[in-house]
């Protein structure tokens, strides 16, 4: 589904990511662990299309296709969703607009109708009660004034209605407490199936308890420098990063 | 024969005798004699230059340069048709229309107002209602102090006269449409408008200034309002003219004690623009709300002068601009807040936002606070910026097109204000408007 080979990738003048390889296959879910400032938004942010991070070489390629050759938005209507580390706060845009737009975008993309509002707000209504999110948040403007957890929640909310087939969660599990952790585990377990995947970024073993990943790989200083299945995510909770 | 008026401050002095003789035979005594005061006013004012602080950022000398005259001909030129074109579709609204300063009756509706309301041309009521016109008109706007404040109270012909009585309430918004149509001469038009609110009632009031044409002329426009104790206005100064026309007006609010006002300033037209908001809290305990919206592009020069004096405590004001700039257009927000000596507890807040959509425009951006009063909260805040760059990435990376995420990120900027409009139908037509106004910039592949 996706591949990823020899990428790197620089910020004003600066080399990030130094020859960052992955293969996705289709309903798994890797883990990519690392210390701060080892690159992992940066790659996160280079696969939904962030323009001001330059590839400088290697490729990407997503059910076939050259990914960076396309914009942002058709990178999300083809099925790539980020869930942000850091969410952006958008007054005045309603958060329920934001979600029908994007909706209807992606459905245009590939042919479809658009969703009309009642249509819209049912099934909203419904991916906002399992994920225990309050209507008003809804109708609040995008992640305006939203506590820690609940942009957090809202990426999942997101995530759900968009129903991507390749979801990448930027530390999506940071400043969660404990039932906001298993709520947001639950969103994404309840989509995991054959043809999905997703790619988990996490500081923390703790999430993987909830989200129980095929690969797990260690990332360093700009590269994948170990790979294992998530016995590798204990190893690394009893050593540190130190050793890699 | 015309009178013409040739850029020179004589040429707008030495006009208004023939300009008594020829219009305004007829005029009640105290009019013409109020006319040569406001004009004795403009010959010690002249017009302002840039080493006068309140018009730093404007220059006038394109004004200067222009010769004017005051228009010849009728009402005619402009049909029923145009004139609904200009309407608020779902308004049910009185209406009353100036075609070049001159009312148009045949082109208004100004039925069922309600009891002991009035709503009607300035010039009928100036004949009709000699002395409660009088006790008002020209008693706010300050014709010795500022040169367009004189230039109207000289050479005004025409605008609307609402009088609501105390305790009544104006049921329908009254829709006051100017229309300027194209001439031989670039024309000098003075519409003036009075609004007077008894105790305790209601109105809203739509101050709407369009061109049938894309010439050059002179708009210069007073309007003054007495907000009486515990009275409620909404007044709105929607601002379409020519993208050549030179266009100054004034508010001029006098508010008693408890009374309400919400102002609203749309300026989209026009190549030098100038809107003074100026609203008196006279009386304790007033609000007033004062938002603006102002969009330029091209060369437009646009210049929003605020003036809220607190003269009494315990009032509350509110100022909220957005300006969006693209082009080579300039943009000035000047917000003085001046609370006089005995206004304690004095609340005022002052919020300007500028989005520039292009490099090469321009904001000025100034707030000037003026306290003579220790007991008082004011804050004012100012930003200037381009479209959001994160926020446009996370809406793309959403699947929305570029596209529509900028036309999304500027809907947002612009409802901060318009969100405010009580009147449905006129906000929806100027989302409308502003909209198309977005659409346009973004197919130039300009507004990044
Ligand atoms: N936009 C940027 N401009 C400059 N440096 C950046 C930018 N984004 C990331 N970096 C740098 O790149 C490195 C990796 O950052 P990041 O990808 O955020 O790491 P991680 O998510 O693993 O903590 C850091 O040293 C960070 O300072
Ligand atoms: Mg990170």
């Amino acid at each position: 589904m996706l591949e990823v080979k020899n990428l790197h990738v620089q910020v004003d003048d600066k080399e990030i990511l130094k020859g960052m390889n992955i293969t996705v296959a289709p309903g798994e879910v890797h883990s990519i662990m690392g210390p701060n400032g080892s690159g992992k938004s940066t790659l996160a942010q280079v696969l939904a299309g962030k323009e001001a991070y330059e590839v400088t070489e290697g490729e990407v390629t997503f059910q076939g296709k050259d990914l960076l050759d396309l914009e942002p938005e058709e990178r999300a209507c083809e099925g790539i969703f980020l869930a942000f580390q850091y969410p952006v706060e958008i007054p005045g845009v309603a958060n329920t607009y934001l979600l029908r737009e994007a909706l209807n975008a992606k459905r245009e993309y590939w042919d479809e109708k658009p969703l009309k509002h009642i249509e819209f707000a049912k099934l909203a209504r419904e991916k906002m009660k399992t994920l225990g999110i309050d209507e008003d948040l809804l109708k609040r403007s995008v992640n305006a004034g939203f506590s820690g957890g609940e942009k957090k929640r809202n990426e999942i909310f997101q995530m759900q209605i968009l129903e991507p087939t390749l979801a990448v969660l930027d530390e999506t599990d940071s400043g969660l407490d404990i039932d906001a952790l298993k709520i947001v585990a639950n969103g994404v377990n309840s989509m995991r199936d054959s043809g999905r995947s997703f790619i988990v970024i996490t500081h923390y073993q703790r999430l993987l308890n909830y989200i129980v990943p095929d690969f797990v790989h260690v990332m360093v200083d700009g590269k994948i420098v170990r790979s294992g299945g998530k016995e590798l995510a204990y190893e690394l909770e009893e050593k540190g990063y130190a050793g890699f | 024969m015309a009178i013409v008026f040739d850029g020179t401050r004589e040429s707008y002095v030495e006009g208004l005798s023939e300009f008594l003789n020829s219009g305004q035979k007829d005029a009640p005594e105290w009019v013409t004699t109020l006319r040569r005061e406001a004009i004795s006013g403009f010959a010690k004012l002249g017009f302002p230059t840039l080493s006068d602080e309140e018009w730093r950022f404007t220059n006038l000398e394109a004004l200067r340069r222009g010769s004017f005259s005051i228009a010849e001909n009728g009402i005619s030129g402009v049909s029923k048709k145009s004139v609904d074109s200009y309407g608020f579709s779902g308004l049910d609204c009185l209406r009353l229309v100036f075609v070049n300063g001159r009312f148009a009756s045949s082109l208004s509706d100004t039925k069922d107002a309600g009891e002991g309301i009035l709503v009607k041309s300035l010039s009928e009521a100036i004949s009709e209602q000699s002395d409660l016109v009088k006790g008002h008109l020209a008693r706010y706007a300050d014709y010795e102090k500022d040169a367009f404040i004189s230039l109207n109270t000289s050479y005004f012909e025409d605008g609307v006269f609402v009088y609501v009585p105390d305790g009544t309430v104006l049921e329908k918004p009254v829709h006051v449409l100017h229309v300027s149509t194209d001439e031989d001469r670039p024309l000098f038009i003075n519409p003036r408008n009075l609004i007077v609110i008894g105790q305790s009632s209601v109105a809203k009031v739509i101050e709407h200034y369009v061109s049938a044409s894309q010439s050059v002329y002179f708009s210069n426009v007073v309007t003054e309002v007495v907000c009486g104790e515990n009275a409620n206005l909404e007044h709105y100064r929607l601002e379409f003219e020519s993208q050549k026309a030179f266009n100054f007006s004034t508010l001029r609010v006098n508010q008693q004690k408890n009374s309400n006002i919400a102002s609203h300033s749309i300026l989209c037209g026009g190549a030098i623009v100038r809107n003074n908001v100026h609203p008196v809290l006279a009386g304790e305990g007033c609000n007033s709300d004062i938002y603006g919206l102002f969009i330029s592009e091209g060369r437009q020069h646009m210049d929003n002068f605020m003036r809220v004096e607190h003269a009494s405590p315990h009032c509350d004001s509110r100022q909220f601009y957005n300006g969006v700039l693209d082009g080579r257009s300039k943009g000035v927000f000047h917000g003085r807040i001046l609370v006089h000596e005995g206004a304690e507890k004095t609340d005022a807040k002052q919020t300007n936002r500028n989005l520039l959509l292009s490099d090469t425009a321009q904001i000025d951006t100034k707030p000037q606070l003026e306290i003579y009063n220790d007991d008082v909260k004011c804050t004012h805040g100012a930003t200037i910026g381009q479209m959001d760059e994160e926020a446009l990435f996370y809406l793309r990376s959403r699947g929305i097109s570029m596209r529509q995420a900028k036309i999304i990120m500027l809907r947002a900027f612009t409802g901060e204000t318009l969100e405010h409009m009580s009147i449905d139908p006129v906000r929806e037509v100027l989302e409308g408007v502003v909209m198309k106004w977005f659409e346009k910039r973004l197919q130039n592949g300009k507004g990044r």
